[in-house]
């Protein structure tokens, strides 16, 4: 049984048919990449997933249950955590806060209790602090921990938005282009983090991604898209060889 | 500049991290405590508005500081709160019981119109706060039987354990009450502000995508912070109330909503002690300016209350100087004071220049 299963999942916004009939299924533990030309759908696929989109036809499975009629924040209780193409952090927060909003489907505490900040809240935020700096030391972010958003580097704020996402436990990432306005180093470390993801803390990983070569390092299966279809499925080589693939991404040799 | 040697997580969950911060603000309830004994009868009365009005100010922080919504309503959930406590005390309930009641009230009344409002927001939400603002002071009127309609309603003595806490008659007594219920309702901000509960506000605020996807759930924390910033803002009305003594619709004004929108702003949005600076500019300035016309008058023989609109224009003179230079308030040019002590002298101008958002797109708004 996979652990995520996407059936001819289509949504159309007025006459673009942005996402038409695409079907793949994420085995528990894989890393699958999603690649394609800008405007294929890759992003509006996550945000389909995170229910952030209403699909047009299509269902979405997750761990043996129907997730399609769930309303986005039930997502991230079911294990789901999802990074953004643009960089979704809170900006006047620090680090330490962003990563501790990342905590919040686990919070035993009601508004009340938290007012009179009871004792529990107290063990609470003790143990959301101890799981937030597990987070802290695997992507090496100690430096920043007291740092507000607003004034870090754009690759620290995407390794950030990495770790929000792991700081809520998840049982898959979905990853929207970690490595993109990267430097080489920078890439490679998310490479590095993206394996320890899979081999350490036993996660999935769903990622769009347009460095072929961080694809083609972490990928088990790599899904090409083009124009809201599904192209070619198969490990990174397979897919770049396929010739729909190069056509999509290079135009086909007749029309030039 | 302090340094904190941290050897657990605790000083970083504590409100303050360090035991001089302790100290400071053990030192200003002292001294706040020993006020009545400081000053006379009339900064006494204009302290304690000010800390009323600090007290609405932290209602309207928590909704638009901290979770990002406008409100042009809340001068209705002080009449909310003030009617609310006056009407059941002349029915008989005791102070202790009908002031929680008329927060009670006013934070339940705003929970339930933020259902629907909570979906619009920017300058929509402005205009359904101000449409509320309207049914609300137009019930007032409606109501008369228990509001005293456009005549009026009175606002009894309170009295706990047999001791009188008049306004006129016991202001010190007054006072500490309102000094009491601000400090409890600024702890609780606070503790609020370090909890799940402040953090889920702060995702509505800064990205509502993500909080979705982090799994808050936007509509109630929305709802939520809209609950307690009118609950917070009716406790604030209740004692409005008992302070001005005797009062009709006509004291809850929309020009008390916009002071309060200019408490918080000036006051520097997102910073609990922004309430308290915003509220001390908006009740001091006026005052201010009356002592130095009257001593105009006095000493050059200037006469400037012959001038029409003279307040209102140095007023909003201050404003629009401050949305201009400082958009980050009082609060915030405290704050750059401070750095530029603890670094003296390495801190540099460019240290608090603004910068431009990185990469931020509209697509998922």
């Amino acid at each position: 049984m996979s652990l995520l299963a996407v059936e001819d999942l289509a949504i159309h916004f007025g006459g673009v048919k942005a996402v038409d009939g695409v079907s793949f299924e994420v085995e528990a533990g894989e890393v699958f990449a999603i690649i394609g030309p800008n405007g294929a759908g890759k992003s509006t696929i996550f945000n389909l997933i995170s229910r952030l989109y209403e699909p047009t036809r299509g269902r979405i499975h997750f761990d043996g249950a129907d997730i399609t009629a769930l309303k986005a924040h039930q997502i991230a209780p079911l294990g789901i955590a999802r990074t953004f193409q643009n960089i979704e952090l809170f900006d006047h927060s620090t680090v330490l806060d962003n990563l501790l909003m990342g905590r919040h489907i686990h919070r035993r505490t009601n508004f009340v209790q938290d007012i009179l900040f009871l004792p529990k809240v107290r063990r609470e935020e003790r143990e959301h602090r101890r799981r937030v700096e597990e987070v802290i030391a695997f992507l090496e972010l100690e430096h920043y921990r007291g740092k507000h958003i607003a004034g870090l580097p754009y690759g620290v704020r995407k390794v950030v938005e990495i770790g929000r996402a792991l700081a809520l436990g998840p049982k898959l990432i979905l990853l929207d282009e970690p490595a993109s306005g990267l430097s080489v180093e920078e890439s490679q470390d998310v490479a590095f983090w993206i394996e320890d993801m899979r081999r350490d803390m036993g996660l999935t990983v769903l990622m769009v991604e347009h460095d072929m070569g961080l694809v083609t390092q972490v990928s088990d299966r790599v899904l090409a898209v083009a124009n809201g279809r599904p192209l070619a499925l198969g490990t990174a080589a397979e897919v770049q060889a396929d010739p729909e693939v190069q056509a999509a991404y290079l135009g086909t040799g007749d029309a030039a | 500049m302090r340094v904190v040697f941290k050897t657990s997580y605790d000083p970083d969950i504590d409100l303050h991290d360090h035991a001089w911060k302790r100290w400071g603000i053990a030192l200003l309830l002292a001294v706040m405590a020993a006020l009545p004994f400081l000053v006379g009868d009339y900064y006494l009365a204009e302290a304690t508005n000010t800390l009323i009005w600090a007290l609405a100010g932290m209602g309207l922080m928590v909704l638009v500081g901290h979770t990002g919504q406008v409100s042009l309503g809340h001068a209705a959930f002080l009449a909310i709160g003030a009617y609310t406590d006056a009407a059941l005390m002349n029915i008989g309930w005791p102070f202790l019981l009908s002031f929680p009641v008329a927060g009670l009230v006013a934070g339940v009344f705003g929970a339930i119109i933020a259902v629907p409002a909570v979906r619009m927001s920017g300058i929509y939400l402005a205009i359904a706060t101000l449409a509320v603002f309207v049914i609300v002071e137009e019930m007032v009127i409606l109501l008369a039987p228990i509001t005293g309609g456009i005549g009026g309603i009175f606002a009894p003595t309170i009295e706990i354990a047999g001791i009188g806490f008049d306004r006129y008659a016991a202001l010190d007594n007054f006072y500490w009450l309102c000094l009491v219920v601000v400090a409890l309702v600024t702890w609780g901000y606070a503790n609020l502000m370090r909890s799940p509960t402040g953090r889920s506000f702060l995702a509505v605020r800064d990205s509502e995508v993500s909080a979705r996807a982090l799994g808050i759930n936007v509509t109630r924390t929305r709802a939520l912070a809209f609950g307690l910033s009118s609950g917070v803002t009716g406790l604030a009305g209740a004692l409005m109330g008992h302070y001005i003594g005797f009062f009709n619709y006509e004291l809850f004004s929309i020009f008390i909503s916009i002071n309060l929108l200019l408490v918080v702003t000036i006051g520097g949005l997102g910073f609990i002690p922004g309430a308290f600076l915003g509220a001390i500019l908006i009740t001091g300035v006026p005052q201010l300016i009356s002592i130095l016309r009257d001593s105009a008058n006095a000493t050059l023989g200037i006469d400037l209350g012959g001038i029409p609109g003279l307040d209102t224009m140095v007023f909003s003179l201050i404003l629009i100087g401050f949305i201009i230079y400082e958009p980050t308030g009082l609060y915030g040019r405290w704050l750059k004071l401070r750095v530029w002590w603890e670094l003296f002298p390495l801190a540099r101008r460019d240290m608090f220049r603004r910068q431009k958002t990185y990469l931020k797109t509209e697509r998922m708004r």
